[in-house]
């Protein structure tokens, strides 16, 4: 990463104002979406909307051809390009020849995108942003740090400084008296200007309508007041028919700002009459700026079921640290990233793409049913064949795929940790999956992995069989974890396998964007995972899980390579989690604690994978009360711990500031002792919980259960 | 439905009001005006904006109340403190209302004033979108506004502020007598 990045970054975490405002809003906006959504069916809405939009982006053209049609039919002009610096030239040319000199806009990311401000102003002609957050950052000279909320990341202190200097008074921070003063400055700008310019929300194909959604009412003033109106809508927000509408205000103004809806909705379909009784000029530009292209990309179709509503940067544990700014382009947050990397080019994207930690918690909310993380990925893989790796990860992938050699240093690392070791916890530990940067308290290399250990466990003969795969953090950091899953499973009657030829997942190539090392990884899995005849694959890890369930078929089908596809999905058939499998056999009768005992308060802590790619999270909580444990909630309890594979060591500056969040509401709980699924998580929170010393237990469930079976 | 509605709009920061007769909803309208200032001088006075309301009723008379207008301009309403007019639709689910105003006037008063004063027939209450869109055509209607509550901003420090380009304060009056699709 970059220098400037990196000390963009640190200036974000450290700014105080920022992740203060930042955090604050996104906790509570959380509570207030649930609020909004009350007594909708969010999934039937948004497969609404995914469905309405995937079919639009199918037939762009089509739909474009339809709406310029249409509207013409009523009177507006409709201008198509592909090209954003057409648009400007178009805008310009309407402006020169109708004599405009003053310009209102009500907001528009799209005119953000091509940087129609600088551009207009350049040629003499004056432009008001009039949507309050807007207008503040226009006067800062700033980028919108959020799609939705530009100026989320200025304090009253900025604004009425910003304020005072445009009025020439002094203002106080009053935010109601700040509001009036942008009210009463707008007002004559709005009745004197020539020209009004917006974005729009939704292009209607069938009727050649563009919707405006908004809040303050400037947009009613700028298409109502100026003569001329100029619409500058991407054609990603094209749909077929009128109806479609109704889903999508049925969910941006929830899941933007918690609203039921927005005081406005503008439903315009061709011009009307100005006050003075003439015909508005309505000029409608379509813009492409490579939204076909995207649409024509199997992989990055799907983002163009945007409603750019911004829930995604509301929900990230990342961008409530930094901001948007960080993100360096118009667009921000995850979906930001995407949008950067098409927009601009794949290279601006090679920094930012590394801030998403693919906690996955953008995928539950989104109305539009994008898979951010997912495409965040595929850049990271696009980048890779692009860029090539770095020196460093070539050399550890290098290693990564050759077992026997990636073991044999697995081994050295627990002789060659030892001198530094304290407690349980050393420091600068060379981890294998890390960029070989150091910074915080990792666990030692067990000193007999539990691939050795497995070897000297006792096992009763059993009918049924299950393979164990162990993943890397288990086989060589928590041994115990393993031990305690044998014991467990054995209780129940079920006799362990653990091929000793099994392998890294893959999630640490696969997460670099290193493809090709993953699948690698996956076909000397699955060829040894399946080589004995078991109904399950179980593992302990919820990466590795979603590796055997999801990703390795996925990588091979990426990287078309189809004939592991079959045995990766046999796999996967196969393949589930520790405590889906546990919670299964106690159901069943198979496995029981003992009985009447009564061990406390515990607090249960949800991995990213587990809860929201395996939609795993009842399940542990159940049998850890059926052993005897009472489960207080934390607060955010399902909020990423902040570990990320190699993320804590690529981007410590972010990762630290998530873990405190978690282990302060961990604490607030009061229970002496945490679980979770996950021994990467372990790995974080136990790490942090070292260094803080207040003293809470961290425990994989499968060692706390293993401790209550019945003798 | 009315219940619902007036709960969803209260809770934006509307002000809701329901009259049998038109009669019972002017004896409600003008010592409002009043109260709030109502006058001839500029930033004082109302702009009253066709609305079916009105058939019928004298307005000669009113007109004789100071500060309250029937024509409406670009420069009168941009000094209006009052706007009046008279919206098609009501959706009780999300507490908003609709109307084609793709007569300029009807914008005019409903968003450069301080006040707006919404009448509506109260068997034009519908439960939300869904039987709104088989009611409005876009063919037919060149601006389909849709408002919910006054204007307001969050954007200084996400603290929720009222008025910031549109009307402050939006006071919607039902009136029964006024009919609609389910008197």
């Amino acid at each position: 990463m970059k220098k400037e990045f990196k000390a963009s970054i640190t200036r974000a975490v450290n700014d105080a104002n920022l992740t203060g405002a930042l955090g604050k809003f996104s906790e509570a906006y959380k509570v207030n979406r649930v609020k909004a959504y009350e007594g909708i069916d969010f999934e039937a809405l948004r497969s609404k909307i995914a469905e309405v939009k995937s079919s639009a982006a199918d037939r762009l053209d089509e739909l474009a051809d339809a709406f310029q049609k249409n509207a013409q039919a009523l009177g507006a002009k409709v201008y198509r390009t592909r090209d954003p610096q057409e648009v400007k030239d178009y805008i310009l040319q309407v402006a020169k020849d109708n004599g405009v000199k003053t310009v209102v806009k009500s907001k528009s990311m799209a005119t953000e995108e091509i940087h129609l401000n600088p551009y207009l102003e350049k040629n003499g002609i004056s432009v008001a942003e009039t949507d309050l957050g807007e207008w503040i950052i226009q006067l800062a000279g700033q980028t919108p740090s959020h799609m939705v909320m530009p100026a989320i990341h200025m304090t009253k202190e900025e604004v009425a400084e910003l304020f005072s200097k445009e009025v020439d008074e002094r203002l106080s921070t009053d935010i109601a008296r700040l509001v009036k003063v942008a009210r009463d400055e707008l007002r004559p700008k709005f009745l004197a200007a020539d020209m009004g310019i917006s974005g729009g929300n939704i292009a209607v194909a069938e009727t050649g309508s563009i919707v405006l959604v908004t809040n303050e009412g400037n947009a009613r003033l700028v298409t109502t007041l100026p003569k001329i109106h100029i619409a500058l809508i991407g054609v990603e927000k094209l749909v077929e028919k009128f109806e479609s509408v109704m889903p999508i205000l049925d969910a941006l103004p929830r899941s933007a700002t918690a609203q039921l809806l927005t005081s406005y909705v503008s439903i315009i379909s061709g011009p009307t009459a100005n006050d003075d009784g003439s015909l508005k000029e309505l000029h409608i530009i379509l813009m492409d700026n490579r939204r076909t292209e995207m649409a024509r990309d199997p992989k990055f179709k799907q983002a163009l079921q945007c409603i750019r509503c911004g829930s995604c940067l509301n929900v990230c544990p990342i961008f409530r640290l930094v901001g948007g700014h960080v993100f360096g382009g118009i667009y921000t947050g995850g979906i930001g990233t995407i949008l950067t990397a098409w927009f601009d080019e794949l290279k601006k994207s090679e920094d930012i793409q590394g801030l998403c930690i693919q906690c996955g918690n953008c995928t539950q909310v989104c109305p539009g049913k994008l898979d951010i993380p997912e495409m965040i990925m595929e850049i990271r893989r696009r980048l890779v064949l692009e860029n090539g790796q770095s020196l460093v990860q070539k050399t550890i992938f290098g290693v990564v795929n050759n077992r026997k050699l990636f073991h044999g240093i697995l081994r050295a690392a627990s002789v060659a940790g030892k001198p530094f070791t304290s407690g349980k916890f050393i420091r600068h530990l060379p981890l294998f999956l890390s960029d070989l940067t150091s910074g915080r308290s990792l666990p030692a290399i067990a000193a007999e992995p539990f691939r050795d250990t497995f070897l000297k466990i006792k096992q009763p003969k059993c009918q049924e069989k299950v393979v164990f795969y162990a993943g890397c953090l288990i086989d060589f950091a928590y041994p115990e974890m393993g031990v305690a899953l044998v014991k467990l499973l054995n209780k129940a009657g079920i006799e362990v396998l653990f091929p000793q030829e099994q392998t890294c997942c893959g999630a640490p190539a696969l997460y670099s964007g290193a493809y090709e090392v993953a699948a690698q990884n996956a076909v000397d899995n699955i060829k040894v995972l399946l080589q004995e005849d078991v109904k399950h694959v179980v593992s302990a890890c919820p990466t590795c899980t979603v590796a055997l369930v999801h990703e390795f078929a996925k990588t091979l089908d990426t990287l078309g390579q189809k004939e592991w596809l079959p045995k990766a999905k046999e796999l996967s058939e196969k393949a589930l989690d520790f405590s889906t499998l546990v919670k299964y056999l106690v159901d069943e009768g198979r496995l029981s604690f003992k009985e009447g005992v009564q061990l406390g308060k515990i607090t249960y802590h949800d991995s990213c994978h587990l809860k929201r790619t395996l939609n795993v999270s009842e399940q542990p909580r159940e049998i850890l009360q059926k052993a005897g444990y009472e489960v207080s909630e934390m607060f955010e309890c399902d909020m990423c711990c902040g570990m990320g594979g190699s993320y804590s060591m690529k981007l410590p500056e972010i990762s630290a500031p998530i873990l405190q969040n978690k282990l302060k509401n961990i604490k607030q709980t009061g229970a002496p002792t945490v679980a979770m699924d996950c021994p990467g998580c372990v790995m974080q929170i136990r790490g942090g919980f070292d260094q803080d010393g207040s003293g809470v237990r961290v425990k994989h469930t499968a060692e706390l259960l293993a401790d209550q079976l019945k003798d | 439905m009315y219940e619902q509605f007036k709960a969803k709009a209260a809770g934006v920061g509307a002000e809701v009001y329901r009259f049998e007769k038109k009669r019972d909803a002017l004896d409600f309208l003008l010592p409002f005006l009043e109260k709030e200032g109502m006058a001839d001088a500029a930033g004082s006075y109302a702009l009253w904006a066709d609305s079916p309301f009105l058939d019928g009723m004298d307005k000669k008379a009113l007109q004789e109340l100071p500060g309250l207008k029937f024509e409406v301009t670009r420069s009168l309403a941009s000094q209006a403190k009052f706007g009046i007019s008279q919206l098609d639709w009501a959706l009780a689910d999300t507490g908003s209302l609709v109307q084609d105003q793709s007569a300029v006037e009807q914008r005019l008063v409903s968003s450069l004033t301080s006040i707006h004063i919404a009448l509506i027939a109260s068997g034009n209450i519908l439960s939300g979108k869904a039987p709104l869109f088989e009611r409005i055509n876009p063919q037919t209607s060149r601006y389909i506004a849709f408002i919910t509550g006054p204007s307001r901003t969050a954007d200084i420090e996400r603290v929720l502020t009222i008025g910031v380009h549109g009307p402050e304060r939006l006071v919607i009056i039902f009136v029964d007598e006024l009919g609609g699709e389910n008197p």
